[in-house]
């Protein structure tokens, strides 16, 4: 078996630790290694959120610049900043909802456009594929819900080492009850938009 | 129950490191932990706290680490199964009672957890502390995965017993904050109830008891070695010729990188998990058959001095490398490819660096720093001080938590910071030293932890300092943990006490000491710029509890604002206070309202008045 690595980027309180959550519970059910690392010290104060997973016979839990096979990002920005994990065989995901941050709206640094994000992430990387997940992730009946419509995405692409039944149980299993349905709905979504 | 606390030995859980290092804990019967609150340890204690209240264990957040230290050594030395848990930088404030500890020892296993921060994501500094090791005798041990951390507590527990003084347990972040898979291991039930036998000619270190307690350290250290040689964390694999020796999470890059370099046949490893003492005839056995030596190892050389001392002595003359020029860097921390290339081009294997991606196309991206939280009265206290001192040259020492934020512009609240409470220590020596007004900024969980004996040496010594007590009712940094300023009842738990800081500071003798509530601008302004012009120790405390903890309670400010169409485009809001609640929609300031706490300090910031509650049905 090879080993799977995956980044997950996104702007503290979007959700992405419970991403990882979810996908380091379908890989248990999958019977499959896991490890992943978090640096989440600033999580609830706006910074940025990395998660590292490693799928898998390896034994370290972080991922080197340049040695990422998929890149999730839940912020557009985000995925060009994390760029650098990236190589010529990665396939990067991302939210295609910009959050601005603070930095930009009182004029230190400039928001890059759309077309410079899609355009510098899709030379450099095997595939870039655009969600609105904020906006699916409405239309499901929760904005919150971006992390489930970006693991829905995920899955479709069948990079993971993780079979789509797993996935939907280990959601089930890992977030809250009075959400489930509105999870089931923005996974969905998310599989279908690629 | 809580889900560490279940019985069930050989369950498999996916748990993070903090995690595993709390069921360990539990596992090897744990009955008394301290701790005071530091990243990357936290989620370790707050586990402990939990359980505490579903179980026998008793735990305290204590004022800082030092106490905590020393609460445990009492437990301990009562025959208690006792835990310490700190970051790395803590460390240095229960250092005083660590070194002389040792001397004196403990009968019921003591462990201590450093949680080092190589890089800082979290931190001042990067100290290495395994020094600590040998600078006060005493055993350390380091994990490599998720579930050695659980298994490594107990062991921990038991060599603490076994030699008679406490052992360091050091993780690094990439430990603390991994997550694994773990086994559950089989629990063994706390002693609880402790008791002190009087010895005072082995547990009072005047000098002619110290000097034969160190005599006996030394013996335990001698003793240590020998188990260090024969530990299950000191382990030799392969026979090859290449030697390399990595501890900690490094030990974990380097199998990876012997795998993907397919040089299992040529190498040999020793993983030290066991780094004080350093176990020096395995090392010998070890460099025997070597060619060639790499130590791994994040941090300072701590054991590639020690294998170069062992070497020297054992006559072996092959080349011994770690950090050098080319090699390791004593900077940060290490990752998988980093550790890859540097075996492969250390021992001349052939290996193709993969290309990075070409980055000098992309523009620069605006950072995303940290950010105090929508409504979080800091920036309010930040604000008032900024304009009542508009027209004064100012220094501002600050302090550690979420305030320190606020040294970025625009408010700029921030001059100085070394260590937890140096704000009001280094108040005292910038107001000597120079002729400009000095105001410093303290949280209420750091004044408690260091701050009153700054605050009591800047009024002895008359100096000339306004100190701001940010009070917000929590340590909230590092998680929202209580502290002796905390109303426990919030917590669901009773029978403690409150202490006052205005009691407190008032009965240290303070000349001038004001209370205000951050979110009324013109009377907190009113009441800085007095204490301010106070010559003398003034005090300010700023009572306000944490916008992100009382968020979605009774307790939050109330409705949200939006920025009426009176908005003249000054901007003195967004570029003043710099709340995220604000953003920019074509060109216009506009607040998001699912963000917006409803403090109105950007209202009273205003000079249109333009900025309004939103009408309820708005
Ligand atoms: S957690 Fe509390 S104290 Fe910290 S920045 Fe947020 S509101 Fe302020």
């Amino acid at each position: 078996m090879n080993v799977t690595r995956l980044i997950i980027v996104a702007v503290g309180g979007q959700g992405n630790l419970l991403a990882s959550k979810v996908l380091g519970e379908a890989a248990r059910r999958e019977g499959i290694a896991v490890r992943m690392s978090e640096i989440h010290g600033m999580a609830q104060r706006g910074g940025v959120v990395e998660s590292a997973l490693v799928f898998g016979p390896a034994e370290s839990t972080v991922i080197s610049d340049g040695e990422a096979d998929i890149l999730v990002s839940f912020e557009p920005l985000e995925a060009l900043r994390a760029l650098k994990k990236c190589n010529a065989n990665t396939v990067v995901i991302t939210n295609t909802k910009p959050l601005p941050p603070f930095t930009a709206a009182i004029g230190r640094g400039i928001y890059p456009d759309i077309e410079t994000i899609r355009k510098r992430i899709g030379e450099k990387t095997a595939r870039f594929i655009e969600v609105d997940a904020t906006r699916l992730a409405a239309e499901a009946g929760n904005v919150l819900s971006v992390n489930m419509v970006l693991l829905g995405t995920l899955t479709a692409t069948g990079l993971l080492p993780l079979s789509e039944e797993n996935v939907k149980a280990a959601i089930a299993d890992t977030t809250r009850r009075e959400f489930l349905e509105i999870n089931r709905k923005a996974f969905e979504m998310g599989r279908q938009s690629v | 129950m809580h889900k560490l606390l279940q019985d069930k030995p050989g369950e498999k859980m996916f748990l993070l490191g903090n995690e595993a290092i709390a069921r360990g804990a539990v596992e090897a019967g744990v009955a008394f932990a301290s701790t005071y609150p530091g990243t990357p340890s936290s989620e370790i204690s707050f586990n402990l706290f939990r359980m505490a209240r579903e179980s026998e264990l008793y735990f305290e957040y204590s004022t800082n680490e030092k106490v905590a230290l020393e609460v445990a050594a009492a437990a301990a030395n009562c025959g208690l199964r006792s835990m310490c848990i700190m970051k790395h930088v803590g460390v240095n404030v229960a250092a005083d009672a660590l070194m002389t500890l040792a001397y004196v020892g403990v009968k019921g296993g003591l462990v201590i957890i450093s949680a080092d921060d190589p890089y800082m994501f979290s931190s001042q500094n990067e100290q290495d502390n395994r020094y600590y090791g040998k600078l006060s005798g005493l055993p350390i041990l380091e994990p490599s995965t998720i579930d050695e951390a659980r298994r490594i507590i107990a062991d921990a527990f038991d060599l603490s017993e076994d030699l008679g003084i406490p052992v360091i347990v050091r993780t690094t972040t990439r430990i603390n904050h991994s997550t694994g898979a773990v086994e559950f291991g089989t629990r063994i039930p706390p002693k609880t109830a402790g008791t002190f036998e009087k010895d005072p000619f082995n547990l009072v270190t005047v000098p002619a008891v110290s000097r034969n307690l160190h005599v006996k350290l030394l013996e335990k250290i001698r003793r240590a070695e020998e188990i260090s040689c024969d530990s299950r964390y000191n382990v030799i694999q392969g026979d090859g010729s290449l030697g390399i020796i990595a501890n900690g999470v490094s030990a974990t890059y380097v199998e990876d990188a012997i795998r993907d370099l397919k040089i299992q046949e040529k190498t040999r490893v020793l993983r030290i998990g066991f780094s004080h003492p350093m176990p020096a005839p395995l090392v010998r056995t070890f460099l025997s058959g070597c060619e060639k030596v790499l130590v791994v190892e994040e941090g300072e050389p701590y054991m590639e001095e020690a294998v170069k001392a062992i070497a020297q002595e054992a006559g072996f003359v092959n080349p011994i490398k770690g950090k050098a020029d080319g090699l390791f860097s004593r900077l940060f921390e290490f990752d998988p490819a980093m550790v890859r290339e540097k075996i492969a081009s250390y021992f001349d294997i052939p290996y193709e660096v993969p290309d990075k991606p070409d980055l000098s196309d992309i523009p620069e991206l605006p950072q995303r720093p940290p950010n105090l939280c929508p409504g979080c009265a800091h920036r309010a206290v930040f604000y008032e001080v900024n304009k009542a001192t508009a027209d004064m040259e100012t220094i501002k020492p600050t302090d550690i938590g979420c305030y320190t934020l606020g040294f970025l512009p625009p408010l700029s609240a921030g001059d100085f910071l070394i260590c937890m409470g140096s704000s009001t220590g280094t108040a005292g020596g910038f107001s000597k030293a120079t002729s400009k007004k000095v105001i410093s900024y303290i949280g209420d969980s750091t004044f408690f932890h260091s701050g009153i004996p700054g605050l009591v040496n800047a009024v002895f010594n008359n100096h000339d300092m306004t100190l701001v007590i940010l009070d917000n009712r929590t340590t909230a940094m590092t998680g929202h943990q209580p502290h002796p300023g905390v109303d426990m009842k919030a917590y669901g738990m009773e029978g403690y006490n409150q202490i006052s800081i205005e009691s407190l500071v008032r009965g240290i003798g303070v000349g001038h000491v004001s209370v205000i509530k951050p979110y009324n601008v013109k009377k907190s302004m009113a009441a800085l710029k007095e204490a301010i012009e106070y010559k003398g120790v003034s005090v300010v405390i700023a009572q306000q509890d944490c916008a992100l903890q009382v968020k979605g309670t009774k307790k939050a400010a109330g409705r949200p604002f939006t920025v009426s169409d009176r908005c003249k485009d000054h901007r003195t809001c967004i570029n003043e206070l710099a709340c995220p609640a604000f953003y920019l929609e074509d060109g216009r300031v506009k607040i998001d309202a699912a963000l917006c706490t409803g403090c109105s300090v950007c209202a009273q910031v205003c000079p249109e008045n333009a900025i309004v509650p939103l009408p309820r049905n708005g």
